[in-house]
């Protein structure tokens, strides 16, 4: 223990990180290390999915029809080729499909995650430092919204704008709508927690001092105010992406998500179970079992930071 | 109270108006409605006429006036697919989305509180173990893959359910019910599950947190010192004060029901009115999405309101203390 103190008196980051109460308390729970290790592991393989997938599932030049519906594991009767996931209709690699698939709904997530975050960040702090008529327009607008589900919140924004983008586009947009519609649906929470630390924060001494020497709101805003606030938003951002990335799944399953030219996980899962009814199980089982487990490790691991930053349970 | 209640009025109103203005908007200022009411051949002339008819060159308050007028009549006009009246459309098919969020919804309050109950009496045993650990996968699992699941157990290798549908129906005046035939009870099943799987989990740790709450309190502790039986003392005197948070993410609990009805609806083909707003989303049929709007947020408000007047029923304190905290 002596040594470890010593060491974190060199100051050097590594050392500091080592000895924080934040990862004992995360080497000290093996489920956290678990889901952490399957998480980063699901990220760079759907980052690197071009350089590791037997093959890309999108250039219809290296599909083989003969190769249809081939069963996992089981050698194809045609070619002799295995594959792990087993194939789908067109004899695609249901494997290489997850990788790229996956690539779309992380995608997905954290771009819907960030525009929520960067959003309710924004309103939150503006709501609680100005206070007044601001605060009460934003926060009664947060009441409503809270008042409906995000399922159906995003539905009504991607029917809106499915009704402005002109149809030739709306393939490509689809994406970007996506991302808008998950991340608007979800700001809510991020401005109520940052507001009423903001609200805490704004009387202490430090933010005084640094506006009695005539320092600019928005810089005391960015400056001081929000590394004091940040605690509990990554929290509720990596609760948000294991929310937006089944928000995701969910809307391209239901057909309003991504187009099935660039599938995320739940647009597999979409096109898959049509050929449950014929036998062809794994078409849909493995995408599934994807998108449940990488939901459910960054479940765990949001649980595990709510209550590692949690002073009150230390 | 009869102050609080006025005001939980007021703000329900509010509500609805806030409601209805993004509804009117989606209908007045997406697309064109005159393009989506007439043929290609019609002329300008015919269209200016439509136009003037219908009332859309006049001012937009006075346009939303009678939007609202419209609504609290239950008109929304004619949807742009099926070209027959929205109320009708979806009168038709509200009775199958009651039917299976009703029963869910009951289903996940019972079995919740039984397993909540049971897991925080019996806190070491290993079926609690096994139950806790079960329902965080239920959390993580999103909802049309359990109905997938189901679906490839019970109807594809199994065979002993219906895969899609809702059965036969019986018509009672305006009302079709799926309860009183055989199919219709056998298809409601599967549906039932997979959206009440989620609240089941829910209201289960919640029960059990309370309870485990509520048992460490004096009061207990007093009431065992008396020497009641654990009977009494459970269910008696603990259960009942785990019940106030309960109702509040219950009542909360039956808009997501309903939001979440589309989804099963989807994995099920099941005629209700979330089938419906998803096929109105990917038509962009506007007025069904501006009229299933203004019913949800009705529902919600309704439920809202009646889960605030519950607290006065079921928490003694509150009466007396009346002002009440305030939401």
């Amino acid at each position: 223990m002596n040594t470890l103190t010593e060491k974190s008196k060199t100051d050097s980051l590594l050392a500091r990180i080592l000895d924080s109460d934040i990862f004992h308390s995360f080497i000290r729970s093996p489920v956290t290390v678990v889901s952490a290790i399957v998480t980063v592991v699901m990220i760079v393989a759907a980052l690197s999915a071009p350089l590791i997938s037997p093959h890309n599932p999108f250039d219809p030049a290296t599909l083989n029809l003969m190769e249809g519906f081939t069963p996992p594991m089981v050698a194809n009767e045609f070619t002799g080729n295995v594959y792990w996931f087993g194939t789908d209709a067109q004899g695609r690699d249901i494997f290489s499909a997850i990788l790229y698939g996956s690539r779309v709904s992380l995608l997905v997530g954290f771009a819907a995650v960030g525009l929520a975050a960067v959003l309710g960040i924004t309103l939150g702090l503006m709501s609680g430092y100005l206070g007044g008529w601001v605060d009460a327009l934003i926060m009664r607008i947060a009441d409503v919204q809270l008042s409906f589900p995000a399922i159906l919140i995003a539905l009504l924004i991607f029917g809106v704008f499915k009704g402005i983008i002109p149809p030739a586009m709306q393939d490509q947009m689809a994406i970007y709508v996506l991302i808008l519609a998950i991340g608007l649906s979800d700001w809510v929470q991020y401005a109520r927690t940052v507001r009423s630390s903001t609200m805490a924060e704004k009387n202490k001494e430090y933010v005084q001092a640094a506006r009695v020497i005539g320092v600019p709101a928005p810089l005391i805003l960015l400056r001081h105010i929000l590394p004091n606030v940040m605690g509990p938003v990554l929290v509720i951002a990596t609760i948000g992406l294991a929310l937006a990335i089944i928000l995701e799944s969910t809307l391209s399953f239901l057909g309003v998500g991504v187009p099935p030219t660039q599938p995320s996980l739940g647009t597999l899962i979409r096109v898959g179970q049509d050929y449950l009814f014929s036998g062809e199980w794994w078409i849909v089982l493995f995408p599934g079992m994807t998108l449940l487990i990488l939901a459910l490790s960054v479940n765990l691991l949001g649980d595990w930071l709510r209550d590692a930053l949690n002073p009150r349970l230390r | 109270m009869l102050a609080f209640i006025i005001r939980r009025l007021l703000q329900s109103i509010l509500v609805m108006l806030a409601v209805a203005l993004v509804s009117f908007g989606l209908f007045r200022f997406i697309g064109d409605p005159i393009h989506n009411m007439v043929g290609q051949e019609a002329t300008a002339a015919e269209r200016e006429q439509l136009r003037q008819d219908l009332g859309l060159n006049d001012p937009v308050p006075l346009q939303f006036a009678r939007f609202v007028g419209n609504a609290l009549r239950g008109e929304f006009g004619l949807s742009y697919r099926m070209a027959r009246p929205v109320t009708d459309v979806i009168m038709e098919r509200l009775p199958a989305t009651l039917e299976l969020a009703l029963i869910s919804g009951i289903g996940a309050l019972a079995l919740g509180i039984a397993l909540g109950v049971y897991t925080a009496l019996r806190r070491d045993g290993w079926l609690s173990q096994f139950i806790m650990s079960a329902s965080l996968i239920g959390v993580s699992l999103p909802i049309f893959l359990i109905g997938i699941l189901l679906i490839y157990v019970f109807a594809v290798e199994l065979q002993v359910l219906p895969a899609f549908g809702r059965g036969e129906t019986v018509r009672i005046g305006w009302w079709t019910t799926g309860l009183l035939t055989e199919s219709g009870l056998k298809s409601l099943i599967m549906p039932a599950i997979t959206l009440g799987l989620y609240q089941l989990t829910l209201i289960m740790r919640l029960v059990r947190a309370e309870m485990l709450e509520v048992l460490r309190t004096d009061y207990i502790k007093f009431a065992r010192a008396r020497g009641l039986s654990d009977r009494a003392v459970h269910f008696g005197h603990a259960l009942k004060n785990t019940l106030l948070p309960v109702i509040t993410i219950a009542g909360l609990q039956i808009g997501s029901i309903i939001a979440f009805a589309i989804v099963t609806e989807t994995v099920f083909q099941w005629p209700g009115v979330g089938l419906l707003f998803i096929t109105a989303i990917q038509f962009v049929d506007i007025p069904v999405m501006a009229a299933y709007l203004v019913l949800i947020a009705l529902i919600f408000v309704v439920i809202n309101l009646i889960v605030d007047l519950l607290y006065f029923a079921v928490d003694p304190r509150l009466r007396v203390q009346r002002s009440g905290r305030g939401h």
